[in-house]
């Protein structure tokens, strides 16, 4: 039981260190925030349900003020704005990766990087863009359209997740709560 | 470490932190419902005025936490311009900027703590699947953690640049997934060694 907490606590402050990072290159030079990446890690490492409780408790600190959000934001301020939907969809993005990694059979690289393609971008979407729709009062198409120039990052970002989780299942393979 | 609770005192720092939420909420589902002018304009300036007793202080870090609202404001104005009606997105930009400040505003004057506390009192009919200890060693754990990350991301960054004329790249969260992933079992022994997350000895494993 200590072990799952402190591993969601853990990975609640890599993802925070994440986010708050300056912009990192992803292959192809192309300089990205890595927040959704670790979203994406907090499910192939931890599994659904640590992961969600991870993605959660890093979402409760950066609402009380814990400037933990990308670019060092934090408060309640981004949960009333047009990218809430996104935040409030981490967890559940999370616990949908970290599900799909528990079931598969397959190799755990590809798992995961298909679940976080499944999860980081349909999941994390379908909150997103009509969250951002209702706050700004534009049609879904509009919406859709403003997010869809993060789409290649965010594929990008997926297939990283799968690189990650496999080496990671390599160097650590005790530490891959997903698959243990 | 720094949290974004505004140094300058105001009379909203004394009230208590779930009045102040409870309030931003009632706001919020006020102001999301009207899209006339009038009504976002009045809550709009109710806003300014609520900010003014910070003086200017308070007010610029307000402004400055406003500042990186600005893509979605270009693609209201640009949608607004395509769909013919550009009032309506101006009018959507004021809503949308009056919202995130008010929810700003009280973050800038509640504590971290404080508003902590307000979760742990929100979760404790949770208590039978989620013990407030264990809720609140989570909170302990991560804020003192994420300073150890940052530093520790930061040292790779470092080491980085000093072999690489270009920007670190994905390579690093690797090294830094590694060094999270060791320091949580470490954490864990020590917590285990010391009577366990809940404070009592013989804290199982699961």
């Amino acid at each position: 039981m200590e072990r799952s907490l402190t591993h969601i606590a853990l990975m609640a402050a890599v993802l925070a260190a994440l986010a708050v990072m300056p912009q990192i290159a992803l292959p192809f030079g192309v300089p990205i925030t890595a927040t959704s990446l670790g979203v994406m890690l907090c499910g192939t490492v931890l599994g659904a349900r640590n992961g969600f409780l991870a993605v959660l408790l890093y979402l409760l600190l950066g609402l009380a003020g814990l400037p933990v959000f990308a670019g060092g934001k934090s408060g309640i301020g981004p949960f009333m704005g047009p990218s809430a939907g996104f935040l409030i969809g981490y967890p559940i993005t999370a616990l949908v990766i970290g599900w799909l990694v528990e079931r598969t059979t397959l190799p755990v690289g590809w798992a995961a990087g298909a679940a976080s393609v499944i999860g980081g971008i349909g999941v994390l979407y379908l909150s997103g863009i009509p969250a951002m729709a209702w706050v700004l009062d534009i049609s879904l198409a509009q919406a859709a359209f403003y997010c869809g120039s993060f789409l290649p990052g965010d594929m990008i970002k997926a297939v990283l997740a799968g690189v990650i989780t496999a080496s990671l299942a390599k160097a650590r393979p005790a530490s891959l709560l997903s698959r243990a | 470490m720094l949290t974004l609770t505004s140094p300058v005192e105001t009379p909203w720092h004394r009230l208590p932190a779930g009045a102040k939420l409870a309030a931003l909420m009632l706001f919020g589902l006020l102001v999301m419902a009207s899209e006339k002018l009038l009504p976002i304009g009045t809550a709009a300036l109710l806003v300014l005025a609520l900010y003014l007793p910070g003086g200017r202080l308070l007010l610029a870090q307000g402004a400055r936490m406003l500042w990186p609202l600005w893509p979605f404001a270009l693609a209201l104005m640009v949608f607004g311009w395509w769909d013919g009606r550009p009032g309506h997105a101006g009018l959507i930009t004021l809503r949308m900027l009056t919202l995130v400040a008010a929810a700003n505003l009280v973050t800038m004057t509640t504590r971290l703590t404080d508003m902590l506390a307000v979760f742990e009192r929100l979760a404790r009919p949770l208590a039978p699947l989620l013990p407030p200890r264990r809720l609140a060693m989570a909170f302990a754990l991560v804020i003192r953690f994420v300073p150890v990350m940052a530093e520790t991301t930061a040292r790779l960054r470092d080491a980085w640049r000093a072999r690489s004329p270009r920007r670190p790249a994905w390579h690093i969260v690797m090294p830094v997934l590694l060094g999270a992933l060791d320091i949580a079992d470490q954490s864990a022994d020590a917590l285990r060694a010391r009577g366990g997350a809940d404070g009592s000895p013989g804290g199982k494993e699961s």
